[in-house]
């Protein structure tokens, strides 16, 4: 038999080979930091500037060099806000009917015409949401066959602004010019861009409930809800409440569907039909054409106050799926 | 090399192995000579395969695992930390409970391991393939089929593809963990008469859960339970008058 | 029994089950619409002067997209080549050397904050550690925020389909003697090759559409320009600016980029599915 040789190029490759992929994770890591680092690197003059108060001041003006995050900020918590209000309850509905009701041969297909609508881009959203939801939300649609009218969408701005006028509090909502762009539309289309997100993971951690507990369920003589109320829905809480603060992460940082839609002032909110703005539309906007030190160091100010909410809520999101995998294991 | 030789080719000497806390190994002493096939049987979880293990390290790849003791290949200790491991494990080959062909062509799986350490021409190579496909007797069924992908084989063709692919870095030991567990009886049959064959050229150890087959293939059998070493001998002698109560219980099928 | 608590049980399964099924119709309402609005404004605005032209200067006529396709084609590529082997690589240290210490498990924490994080966030990031030194908006830059965008997307891919391999394939190469760089390269890689390039697919879908990260690092180019140094301009962003604008003809191209968009983006989204599904049927 011939004595092996070695390959002296073994070591050496294993340790390059192993060195490069460690570095590529570490990249990973230094580019967290990086992010981190940079902002508060570039927006240094504006945090020493106005401190503390840059976050509670609502004045914005290039001109006088006078910034304040916090219409921005109420902006971006209350389109994202509108946007889980909508979106949790549908995204339920649909991990509900994929997981439980729907039929075997339809469930991928279905999965995947929902995962579809979070690969259209932000930017169609914004463009679909100016030119086509939001003139319907002002105008209300004629639903055409051939020159006949079939019926009306009603305009349904006008219309919730009537329906909750005498209503107190939210009355005040829904009071406003119906513009058909504004923290409502901004809400409504984040909703449905979200929608996906939420709802896969709702679906996926529906799947992992043990059959057997279901079928113990079924086996008292409960209905699907109640199974699904009682059972399924405690069993995964911690997995369901990851699955909204992503999508909720999702929503906070998303830009340009929400410059289209959000109406770009910087007035007080008085009203969900009132346009308002949000950091990332704000930045959108604005940060190309910016000149001062002053307004760059603000605009990126606002990016890191953006990253520093969407990264704890991102987090929290991770933790409590973690929790549920955990869980998952000792369970079986 | 001579055909018979004093010297065992692997000696096990106080090996204890565990898995963090678990003692799964208890104090091995054992030799398993040359050109001769050594058998392990044993209930499941009694650490057979455990050992086979250790012969190569595989255990190595996991964290949490070790061995303490020696495993003399050819009177070096494998266990030592200056071994290196990957010529360790092309001196000492294994095929697995379940066929593992590699995701590339039946030649290439072929190739894979020796061109690890040989550099080989073209024909040279193709000689290879062939020698070993022919000691796992699969080239007469393969010949035409050689850049086809080894898992388009049937189950018990792919083991004798894995059999072929550890002949083929022609190693001085063979480990078989349990090589027929996943195959049909004529697969089983084919790969038993394979290991025969084998043993002219090898050293084999090889763990099974099926006391028939030790019987058939092996000429020395080893008892194992709870991590320890019960009993070893010629497979003749533990098959017919074992020297301790427990190895007789489980042959005649009392325990286990 | 008592039959009136078990008719009203009845009807609230009836009820919740119904307005499930309605929520998916909820859903497959919007993706239809959106496509249908795609459609129908964006066909008739494509003809063959979008891809022979070039973006038209304010108040001229016609005009195309020439110069909007080929930059987003360059800094896709460009991302795309940058991303997937930094994002392959730390995949694979996830998952073939991350058994042991905490450098994995914190990789992967962060990397699925990255793979969700505000992509607007990544652009700035990109204008102040390289479009501001540099002193210029450029394609490069645009690449390399896309290519952050990559990282996340192929890494994750690429671990959990390392993850799927049997621990035997890898045992067996072990057992041949080959180093852990072959067994990894030759072996497990190989085995997931499909997965991996679903990864990629899935990455390029998403880089494809995305706008916010180019603003301020690509900016835009209203002529062609192949430079990688100098402003390029690309379809997303193009949309933004010539939908916002009141020209008739900037609208109805930001229509034409916004379906080649979305047609790109969902034929990469399905090609990997389908791709995915081949392997592991």
């Amino acid at each position: 038999m011939p004595e092996k040789a070695r390959p002296p190029r073994f070591q050496l490759a294993d340790a390059v080979f192993f060195n490069l992929t460690r570095g590529a994770a570490f990249l990973v890591l230094a580019l967290l930091t990086g992010i981190i680092l940079s902002l508060v690197h570039g927006s240094w003059d504006s945090i020493t500037h106005f401190g503390y108060n840059f976050i509670f001041s609502s004045s914005w003006d290039p001109v006088a060099e006078e910034f304040g995050a916090w219409r921005p900020i109420q902006g971006t918590l209350i389109t994202s806000f509108i946007a889980l209000l909508i979106a949790v309850p549908v995204s339920f509905g649909i991990a509900l009917f994929l997981t439980e009701l729907a039929p075997a041969w339809l469930r991928r297909p279905l999965g995947i015409a929902i995962e579809l609508l979070a690969g259209i881009p932000s930017i169609i959203y914004g463009i679909w949401g100016l030119f086509v939801v939001a003139p319907i939300l002002m105008d209300g649609l004629p639903i055409k066959l051939g020159e006949s009218v079939l019926f009306t969408i009603p305009p349904i701005q006008p219309w919730l602004t009537e329906a909750t006028s005498g209503i107190p509090l939210i009355g005040k909502l829904f009071d406003g010019p119906p513009f058909g762009i504004g923290m409502f539309t901004a809400g409504l289309i984040l909703a449905i861009m979200i929608i996906p997100y939420i709802a896969s993971v709702m679906r996926d951690v529906f799947e992992i409930v043990p059959t057997m507990l279901k079928e113990s369920a079924y086996g008292l003589g409960a209905t699907t809800w109640e199974v699904v109320w009682n059972v399924v829905l405690p069993y995964t809480r911690s997995g369901v409440i990851g699955g909204i603060m992503l999508g909720l992460g999702r929503a906070l940082g998303e830009t340009m569907a929400v410059t289209f839609v959000i109406g770009n002032s910087y007035d007080a909110i008085e009203s969900l039909f009132h346009p308002g703005n949000s950091i990332a539309s704000i930045l959108a906007n604005e940060f190309a054409e910016a000149s001062a030190a002053l307004h760059y160091g603000a605009l990126i100010e606002m990016g890191l106050i953006l990253f520093l909410i969407t990264f704890v809520v991102l987090s929290c999101s991770k933790l409590l799926l973690l929790r549920l995998q955990k869980g998952d294991g000792s369970h079986s | 090399m001579t055909a018979t030789s004093s010297t065992p080719k692997l000696a096990v000497r106080s090996l204890n192995f565990y898995y963090g806390n678990f003692h799964a190994l208890k104090n091995i002493h054992l030799d398993i000579p040359e050109k001769k096939v050594t058998a392990f049987i044993g209930p499941s979880g009694c650490g057979k395969s455990t050992l086979l293990r250790t012969f190569n390290r595989m255990y190595d790849l996991y964290p949490k695992l070790r061995a303490e003791g020696e495993i003399l290949l050819n009177g070096e200790n494998v266990l030592n930390s200056q071994t290196d491991l990957n010529m360790l494990r092309a001196k000492v080959g294994m095929v697995f409970q379940k066929p593992t062909p590699f995701p590339m062509s039946i030649y290439d799986n072929i190739a894979f391991g020796v061109k690890l350490y040989e550099k080989l021409s073209r024909a040279e190579m193709d000689d290879r393939v062939e020698w070993a496909l022919q000691k796992a007797a699969l080239w007469n069924e393969v010949k035409d089929k050689l850049r086809q992908s080894g898992l388009g084989l049937s189950g018990g063709q792919q083991q004798r593809l894995c059999i072929a692919r550890a002949v083929a870095v022609k190693p001085e030991v063979l480990l078989l963990d349990e090589p027929t567990s996943a195959l049909d009886p004529i697969s089983t049959a084919h790969i038993e008469e394979l290991v025969h064959e084998l043993k002219q050229d090898y050293t084999i150890a090889m763990v099974t859960h099926n006391m028939q087959q030790a019987a058939r293939v092996s000429d020395i059998t080893a008892y194992m339970y709870l991590g320890e070493l019960v009993e070893v001998g010629g497979t003749d002698q533990i098959f017919t008058k074992p020297a301790r109560k427990e190895t007789e219980d489980y042959i005649t099928g009392k325990f286990g | 029994m008592n039959q009136s608590l078990y008719l009203r049980r009845r009807l609230i399964n009836g009820f919740n089950l119904t307005m499930s099924t309605l929520t998916m119709l909820f859903g497959l309402f919007w993706l239809s619409w959106i496509l249908f609005t795609l459609f129908s404004n964006g066909l008739s605005a494509i003809n063959l002067d979008v891809f022979l032209h070039d973006t038209p200067a304010p108040d001229s006529e016609g005009g195309g997209l020439r110069n909007a396709i080929f930059g987003s084609l360059m800094m896709a590529a460009g991302g795309t080549a940058i991303g997937t082997p930094i994002g392959i690589m730390a995949g694979i240290y996830l998952a073939e050397y991350g058994q042991r210490g905490w450098l994995a498990p914190t990789a992967r924490f962060i990397n699925d904050i990255l793979l969700s994080a505000p992509s607007i966030v990544i652009g700035l990031f990109v204008w102040i550690a390289y479009v501001q030194h540099v002193g210029h908006f450029s394609a490069w830059a645009g690449s390399f925020a896309l290519a952050l965008l990559v990282i996340p997307v192929v890494l994750r891919t690429t671990e959990n389909m390392l993850r799927l391999v049997p621990h035997s394939m890898r045992e067996a190469a072990y057992a041949l003697g080959a180093p852990r760089w072959k067994v990894v390269t030759a072996v497990t890689l190989r085995a997931s090759k499909a997965g991996v390039l679903t990864g990629i697919l899935l990455a390029v879908s998403r880089i494809s559409g995305e706008t916010a990260p180019l603003l301020f690092t690509a900016l835009n180019n209203q002529f062609f320009s192949a430079d990688m140094n100098a402003p390029m301009a690309n379809l997303p962003v193009v949309i933004f600016r010539f939908a916002m604008s009141p020209h008739d003809n900037w609208i109805k191209l930001a229509w034409a980029a916004a379906l080649i968009v979305t047609l790109a983006v969902l034929a990469l989204n399905i090609i990997a599915r389908v791709l995915l599904k081949k392997d592991q049927a």
